[in-house]
């Protein structure tokens, strides 16, 4: 890091002064000057007054986990100044308003101090208080410009597309960009030794964040029902979804929806209107975290134990209980594997970016519907939430929805009786009907003890039937679901499995291990139940690390439950205080174990 | 056990109705709730109306939560699907099905317990939203299948089997539904099928959720010198404030010139009720004084029954929603689907 193209700097302010457009206006000129690039919000579970980050990671190389050290730090908010200041990296910068004295706190040895007096500017060239704290954001973005080397033909064309339709707002913008550009290129040596070169390796890319890349996916799988309770972070999913289907399926005539979004009273009715949604035949999901899923268990283990299709896209975020909720965390593996009292199992696939959860999110609805049961889909905070820079994203038009095995009434002529959870195929999935279909496909859904005719029962072989056909049916998905994605190299000898989001930190580790002759293959975890392929990897090295965010090594316990492998013959790398994995943590819990393991 | 499928016999005599249906063709398997208990006259009184409407059974659904009320979606329309799901959730997967597929006629069974306690949230969410459904809840004040416990429905001073007296005060679903905006409100007595079908019948053809609180005693737990849910309470207390008379969409209407109190509601589907208050001052379109009787009659300790309250311009949920007539389910998925070329246009807007 720290060269042409290669760093990182990190931006400190107060929830609620409006720094938000000011960061998204830097990743997407740095984006546009075709240089990979990749964002952090680091924010509270506040709305206004508490401290929040923005971190921006420049990479040539295309790696777009979180850094493991910032070279420059925007420090703007005087409430963090002491933790802002440590953490810059040694040789690095820090940039402050000099609007007043250097507090004490930011004086540090070996770093460089950068002065800008952006509030004063502010308060000199613009009117009234909510005006002047907005633009003290665009002023810093011009601050950076000049200290970065940001191409101002990019901003200023990104300013004009944000504000061309409100010409006194876009006036500001400019004159505040240039305010604090003009004042950084006066006074301090720009731009810095690390800063920006044009490049062309954005082009096939786009910048989206994961849950609006999931509500794409339904959009595109053609669900229409989504019932929801509102919950950071899955919130964004659903409005995302709403936007789309206002964009794409109002009809321009009538007016009238081609969807039903609802907004529930909690999340066990969410999760109940998805389930009746998808019973009636409809493509049905819900968006929600932890506390939801929490929540949701009694209806998940109706829905498995009754054969109903559901999609649940879980945003993972720090638990327990309320936990924090504007941290991310991969805590829920073993909460969705066996959600609901009894045994039950879920199919879950585990995307490691916005464009995989795309495709992964219409995969859901295709696996839901074949499969008649809940799939889960589980990303994180940092996922659904972070800007990603990742391919574009492509449809095939011929595509259509796999409804699975659904009789309707001319299939059902053909059908001497229909019973319900008649396992005809031997692949534990029997055929269903809908209701309204008519004729002998009525039957009648229950939660209670059911034979394979749909009656209720209390008989143990009967009831037995039943579940072992559900436990058939699981073993079928294992070949249904995503298979890992590996990623080898000649001569390892060292396993590394993760899952989900910390794909970037891992592959990178890979790299930054290689250099250090330390040769590693990797395996990625995209569904659940495993398929042979896991346990093959498993069994192949001698050593295998686990690489997870939460406490307990959840995805280690799982691989140990469900194939069997000891689980001390993983080892575990566990990072859960919150923040998106770094390369620099999964380095060094390698070498540290390498460094103590016996000979 | 399993449950109990009742011998096919027909009589020749028995009357078909339009589609050539009899009331036998309406009917489920064999109840096995204790003999006597209100909830199998509520079933007899649904397997009537939907008799009378002359309902597809295959274009209905039957919704329950669980409990004893909720069993009985089995004991009626064999060849209607049904759903009998999680305690108290009834309401949250009918309002998702409707949302899929508006096209059927939902029919809820719930029960005190199921409504009033684990699913009161639900029950009055559903009621907000104005699920197009006939919601009946089978209310005996105690929760039977767990041996007698009182219910948040059972009455300050009302006693148990065991002679413990109640103290908390009870929750009304009536009173509830028209303080929440409820479209259709009717409170009826399992053991006056000559009310509860014309209630039904209405109720079904109501566009919007039509909430329809039965009085139905169990005969093993709340039937005894001290239960104010009991048939004898039930019977003595009972005051019909307002008769309903349904007429459906094919008959003409004609008012008796002695019946000053009558008025007719027109339903969406073209039906009417005729409804007739029996009080002078009440109005069963006017909330607020619906209301206000309802709660006059509950502090005399009278039971209010009859259709209290109907909203003649409600707006169900696909209203609220701007969903089409198409029911959802039936949209080709060549509408829902924006396609590459929308993909690649949104793709330029990310850049």
């Amino acid at each position: 890091m720290n060269g042409v193209n290669d760093f990182a700097f990190k931006i400190g302010t107060v929830n609620g002064t409006g720094s938000a457009s000011a960061n998204g206006l830097l990743m997407q000129a740095i984006f546009r000057m075709g240089i990979p690039v990749s964002g952090k919000n680091i924010f509270p579970s506040n709305i206004q007054g508490l401290p929040t980050w923005y971190e921006i990671r420049v990479s040539k190389d295309g790696y777009t986990a979180r850094p493991s050290e910032v070279d420059l730090v925007v420090a703007l908010n005087p409430a963090t100044y002491a933790k802002d200041v440590a953490t810059v990296r040694p040789g690095g910068h820090l940039l402050y308003d000099s609007s007043w004295p250097l507090p004490k706190e930011l004086e540090r040895d070996g770093i460089t101090i950068l002065g800008i007096p952006f509030g004063r500017m502010c308060v000199e060239a613009f009117e009234g208080d909510r005006e002047r704290t907005l633009l003290r954001n665009i002023a810093y973005t011009g601050a950076l410009a000049a200290l970065l080397d940001i191409d101002m033909e990019v901003v200023d064309r990104l300013l004009n597309e944000t504000y061309g339709k409100k010409p006194k707002l876009l006036e500001s913008n400019h004159k505040a960009i240039r305010l604090g550009h003009d004042y950084a290129k006066r006074h301090h040596p720009c731009p810095l030794p690390y800063r920006l070169e044009r490049m062309d390796a954005t082009g096939d890319s786009i910048l989206i964040d994961g849950n609006t890349a999931c509500a794409l996916g339904a959009v595109y799988a053609g669900a229409t029902v989504g019932a929801w309770y509102p919950i950071t972070p899955a919130t964004s999913l659903m409005e995302a979804f709403k936007a789309f289907c206002e964009k794409y399926r109002v009809d321009k005539e009538t007016g009238e929806r081609r969807y039903a979004i609802l907004q529930a009273e909690d999340e066990l009715a969410a999760a109940g209107i998805v389930i009746g949604a998808g019973w009636a035949g409809a493509r049905s999901f819900t968006n929600t975290s932890g506390p939801g899923i929490s929540l949701m268990q009694e209806f998940i283990g109706l829905a498995y134990y009754t054969d109903i299709p559901a999609v649940f896209f879980d945003i993972q975020r720090c638990g327990p209980a309320t936990g924090m909720p504007t941290r991310t965390q991969q805590a829920d593996i073993l909460s969705l594997a066996y959600a609901s009292h009894g045994d039950t199992k879920h199919p879950i696939l585990f995307p490691a970016n916005p464009h995989e959860a795309f495709g992964m999110a219409v995969q859901a609805f295709d696996l839901a519907d074949r499969l008649q049961t809940p799939v889960f889909v589980a990303t994180d905070l940092d996922i659904g939430m972070n800007d990603w820079m990742v391919k574009r994203l492509q449809w095939d038009d011929a595509y259509r929805p796999d409804r699975g095995k659904v009789l309707d009434a001319a299939a059902l002529e053909k059908v001497k009786k229909f019973s319900r959870y008649h396992d005809v195929d031997g692949d534990g999935i029997a055929a269903r009907t809908l209701p309204g279909v008519g004729g002998k496909g009525a039957y009648f859904v229950r939660g209670s003890g059911h034979d394979k005719h749909a009656a209720y029962t209390e008989d143990s072989a009967a009831y037995m039937e039943v579940v072992d056909r559900l436990r058939r049916k699981f073993a079928h998905a294992a070949t249904l679901v995503p298979k890992p994605a590996v990623t080898r190299q000649k001569g390892a000898d060292i396993g590394l499995v993760t899952i989900g989001g910390c794909d970037a930190a891992v592959r990178e580790a890979a790299d930054r291990l290689r250099e250090q002759e330390i040769l590693v293959d990797v395996m990625r975890i995209r569904g659940f139940p495993f398929g042979e392929e896991v346990r093959e990897f498993l069994e192949a090295y001698d050593s295998v690390f686990v690489i997870e965010q939460n406490r307990d090594g959840q995805l280690r316990a799982l691989l140990a439950i469900e194939l069997g492998i000891p689980r001390d013959d993983m080892i575990p790398v566990l990072d859960y205080g919150g923040m998106p994995l770094a390369a620099g943590v999964v380095v060094q819990a390698v070498c540290t174990h390498l460094a103590g393991a016996p000979a | 056990m399993t449950s109990i499928v009742k011998p096919p016999v027909r009589h020749p005599s028995l009357r078909q109705n339009r589609l050539g249906l009899t009331l036998r063709d309406y009917e489920g398997v064999m109840s096995t709730l204790c003999a006597g208990c209100g909830h199998d006259s509520v079933t007899a009184a649904l397997v009537q109306a939907a008799w009378e409407l002359e309902l597809e059974p295959h274009r209905a659904a039957k919704m329950s939560g669980i409990g004893c009320s909720s069993k009985t979606t089995a004991y009626f329309m064999k060849q209607s699907h049904g759903f009998n799901s999680v305690h108290g959730r009834m309401p949250s997967v009918t309002t998702g099905a409707a949302a899929a597929n508006r096209a059927l006629t939902y029919i809820g069974i719930s029960g005190d317990g199921d409504s009033l306690s684990i699913g009161i949230g639900q029950m009055a969410h559903a009621i907000r939203r104005n699920v197009n459904m006939l919601y009946v809840i089978e209310n005996n004040g105690v929760y039977g299948l767990t041996k007698g416990q009182f219910s948040a429905s059972a009455d300050v001073g009302s006693t148990s089997k065991r002679g413990e007296a109640n103290e908390q005060s009870p929750i009304d679903p009536a009173l509830l539904a028209l303080s929440i905006g409820a479209t259709f409100v009717a409170r009826s007595f399992s053991g006056d099928k000559g009310q509860l079908v014309p209630i039904l019948k209405a109720g079904l053809s109501h566009q919007g959720l039509a909430l329809v609180d039965v009085i139905s005693p169990c005969v093993t737990f709340n039937d005894h010198e001290g239960s104010t849910k009991s048939y004898r309470y039930t019977r003595e207390h009972e005051v019909e404030v307002v008769e309903a008379d349904y007429v459906p969409v094919h008959t003409e209407i004609t008012l008796p010139d002695s019946q000053n109190r009558l008025r007719v509601v027109t339903m969406h589907d073209g039906s009417s009720i005729r409804l007739r208050s029996t009080a002078a001052d009440y109005d069963p379109t006017d909330r607020a004084s619906a209301y206000a009787h309802v709660r006059g009659c509950q502090s005399r300790g009278e039971i209010a029954t009859g259709l209290l309250f109907v909203d003649e311009n409600s707006r169900d949920m696909h209203a609220l929603l701007k969903t089409p007539e198409t029911p959802l389910i039936d949209i080709p998925y060549e509408q829902l689907c924006p396609g590459a070329a929308a993909l690649d246009a949104l793709m330029a807007r990310h850049r």
